[in-house]
């Protein structure tokens, strides 16, 4: 398959970049919310507006009720999403608690899916413990209880946990913290005695909830999946977050390197527009390489990981990473080359930085992700 | 089956049947590679016989015309060609300037005669090219080139010298940028075709920090150029005094060339491998080399997929026009970063300059081989220049 959009995909672009520049826009979403104080810190009427356009069921299957897309389609929108900064469930939900509940059994895809195509429904996945993403250790515990399950133990950084109906928890059935076996995904109700949830503000403006489970009883229906058999489903949920996360990083550089390129065509100084100076030419055309090729990175892991390619994990990996750097160098230099303006709260290229930053982290940073590409590489 | 596949099943047997052992080992070093021309002599009877098989099959040029010495394959047929040599690690059968460089400018720019006589002398090995383009003046400012040739009715009189003409002292016949017009810099250029074994040309090989002479300098002292070779074939490509478009085009081809060293068709991780050689020699590698290198990979598999969308965006006529000088600088720098890495996974063996062990100091021969490829094809900067000039539309200059 070559490594450009489809007619259909370009399609699909096309509404997506109209549809997100119009209603998801940086004024009409991110500083909405945020000047407002608000506690979810996005919108759902923009959620229901994305369920009516087709993209909160993309990656759910046909069967179930959604498109059957790929990753190619929901890379299509999360670009978009990144573009504008645009605030919203689509990668939490849509997404990582999507492609976990794929795995799941028709009554738990019954009871949620509906209301997450319709837009009425958030969802959020708990898997770290700690403030870096470690998801190879996992000790919060469920314990076998009558017909069900005791959960104990907390989670922490759980984006949008307090605004979700359904948490995806990752909890450990049987072994040791590190152990790859043992694992088990529930499907946590918000509503459920036990659990609490304390929500803190990032620097992006989004909510991330640091969670504790105290003896929360949950039916044994609450299993994604297998018992014990969960580090599959976990694994699949992380790849699709990770490319998902990557290509929402390649709309953030990308929006950020626009608008610098822009300003470095209208800013005046020394006589001369800024965009003149060598200096800075050198510089642009660098970050323009480094943006073009963390994309290609990005579109070839979307291709594997929806042909079911064995090295679709490693090639994840290695968009995510050059992804981070990609972003950075983008926002980095933004900033940089807006001058003191740049340091303003009223122009939007500071708001680029404090996304990419949380992108950056969200899943594994680019630290994370060479250490792994170096792993499966046998070194 | 479908034709390509059907196409596929004959490549194999024929491959099976027409390309020996021996010719299916790595490349070591130049004189593994057959280039051609009128000097040439094979290695042994298997790059002989390889070549030959090759060539009158239309093999040593698979996308070119048939009527011209090629095989007229399609893109998604040579493309099949390309994985099923990459399969058994076929080596190029024939390898010159003449396929990658004056080839593709004839194809695009030359006459019928030209075509006729030229690309089959180059499609059957006949005649090695070399190119004669920067003067010691002239480096990344080419068009300010000064060898000059005087009209003489059906001929010029060429006096002027070239510089980093590669393997000018191995070649037949040189294609050249001569000025033809001191009054006009862009349009007082012409392309031009001749024999080096002319009265008025010397070569001498310049010795580089490598140890290695792969360029000359190239001295042209009252070199008559005839304007005609016969019937429909010119001593020049294009038009005279528009040598300056022949050469532009073959620039980016060119770079598009070199670009895919980074990473184009390389798949494996360098810690793998230096790993593997680490243990060997009882090395170990040190956790910050390991994370350098961990880093590098993210960026040379991001470079490989980079490559592909490049072709594949090509092909199909997408992709920004100047996007080569892009691939070529991004291309050229990791190979560099991979090179540096290397001889630092290497230690102290790495810089052994003659020993058997290191087949003649190939680690520290090729490691400063590659700081060529960001200077040689346009500069790192200069190709910096014209992505912010002719894709970010920057102003200036």
């Amino acid at each position: 398959m070559p490594l450009y959009h489809t007619e259909d995909q370009a399609m699909l672009a096309d509404s997506a970049s109209g549809f997100l520049a119009e209603e998801g826009n940086i004024n009409k979403q991110l500083r909405h919310w945020r000047d407002r104080d608000c506690k979810d810190g996005f919108g759902h009427g923009l959620w229901k507006q994305m369920a009516e356009m087709g993209f909160t069921g993309m990656l759910v299957a046909e069967d179930d009720g959604g498109l059957g897309m790929g990753h190619v389609e929901a890379g299509i929108v999360l670009e978009e999403i990144g573009r504008n900064l645009t605030p919203s469930p689509f990668l939490t939900s849509s997404v990582l608690a999507a492609t976990a509940l794929g795995h799941a059994s028709s009554d738990l895809k019954g009871r949620y899916l509906p209301g997450l195509i319709e837009g009425e429904s958030v969802f959020a996945v708990a898997i770290d413990e700690t403030a870096k993403h470690r998801p190879s250790r996992i000790a919060t515990k469920a314990e076998k209880s009558g017909n069900g399950f005791k959960l104990t133990g907390s989670k922490s950084f759980v984006i949008q946990g307090a605004s979700s109906d359904m948490i995806v928890v990752a909890a450990r059935t049987s072994g040791s913290d590190e152990d790859e076996h043992g694992i088990t995904l529930f499907a946590v109700p918000k509503d459920v005695n036990g659990m609490s949830q304390n929500p803190v503000r990032l620097v992006d403006s989004s909510m991330a909830s640091h969670i504790t489970f105290d003896g929360v009883e949950l039916d044994g229906d609450a299993v994604i999946g297998e018992v014990d058999g969960g580090r599959e489903v976990l694994n699949a949920m992380l790849a699709a977050g990770r490319v998902g996360a990557a290509a929402e990083g390649v709309g953030v550089a990308q929006g950020a390197m626009d608008m610098t390129i822009d300003y470095l065509k209208q800013r005046k100084q020394f006589g001369k527009v800024i965009g003149e100076f060598q200096a800075l030419q050198h510089r642009a055309a660098h970050l323009y390489s480094e943006v073009e090729i963390a994309r290609a990175a990005t579109i070839k892991a979307q291709q594997l990981l929806d042909e079911g390619a064995p090295s679709a994990d490693l090639m994840t990996s290695v968009a995510k990473a050059k992804v981070a750097k990609a972003a950075g160098l983008a926002v980095k230099e933004g900033v940089q080359m807006h001058g003191g303006i740049g340091m303003t709260d009223e122009y939007d290229i500071g708001l680029y930085m404090k996304r990419d930053r949380a992108l950056a982290e969200f899943l594994g940073d680019a630290y994370f992700h060479a250490n792994r590409v170096a792993e499966l590489s046998g070194y | 089956m479908s034709d390509l596949e059907n196409f596929r099943e004959e490549t194999k047997s024929w491959l099976e049947a027409n390309c020996p052992e021996e010719m299916r080992k790595p490349v070591r070093d130049d004189s593994d590679v057959y280039w051609g021309g009128r000097k040439a002599t094979f290695q042994n009877d298997a790059q002989k016989a390889w070549f030959e098989a090759a060539r009158d099959k239309g093999y040593t040029v698979p996308s070119w015309p048939k009527e011209y010495g090629g095989a007229g394959l399609s893109p998604a047929e040579a493309k099949i060609l390309r994985q099923e040599m990459a399969a058994i690690g076929a080596r190029p059968p024939l390898s010159s300037f003449g396929i990658w460089m004056l080839g593709p400018a004839l194809l695009k720019f030359g006459t019928e005669g030209q075509k006729k006589r030229f690309l089959n002398e180059i499609a059957r090995g006949e005649i090695r090219w070399c190119q004669g383009y920067s003067e010691p003046g002239s480096g990344s400012d080419l068009v300010s080139m000064q060898t000059y040739g005087e009209d003489k009715g059906d001929h010029w009189v060429v006096n002027g010298q070239k510089i980093w003409t590669s393997y000018a002292d191995k070649a037949d016949w040189i294609f050249c940028l001569v000025r033809t017009n001191k009054e006009d810099k862009y349009k007082g250029i012409t392309f031009m075709l001749f024999d080096m074994a002319g009265e008025g040309v010397t070569t001498k090989p310049i010795l580089l920090i490598s140890g290695n002479s792969p360029f000359c300098e190239t001295f042209f002292d009252n070199v008559k150029v005839p304007k005609s070779y016969g019937d429909d074939c010119p001593g020049f490509v294009g038009e005279i005094n528009r040598g300056w478009d022949v050469a532009k085009y073959l620039l980016g081809h060119e770079r598009e060339m070199i670009s895919g060293m980074g990473g184009g068709d390389r798949t494996t991780a360098i810690g793998t491998a230096m790993k593997r050689h680490a243990a060997k020699t009882g090395d170990d590698i040190d956790p910050v080399l390991r994370s350098e290198m961990a880093l590098f990979d993210v960026d040379a598999l991001a470079f490989t997929a980079m490559a592909e969308k490049f072709m594949d965006e090509m092909k199909a006529g997408k992709g920004h026009p100047a996007q080569p000088n892009m691939m070529k600088y991004v291309g050229t720098e990791i190979n560099k970063r991979r090179h540096e890495l290397m001889m630092s996974a290497g230690g102290s063996r790495s810089l052994e300059w003659e020993s058997d062990e290191t087949r003649g100091g190939k680690p520290s021969r090729e490691w400063l081989r590659t700081k060529a490829n960001s200077i040689e094809g346009g500069t790192s900067e200069v190709m910096l220049n014209v992505i912010s000039k002719r894709i970010l539309e920057l102003p200036g200059g």
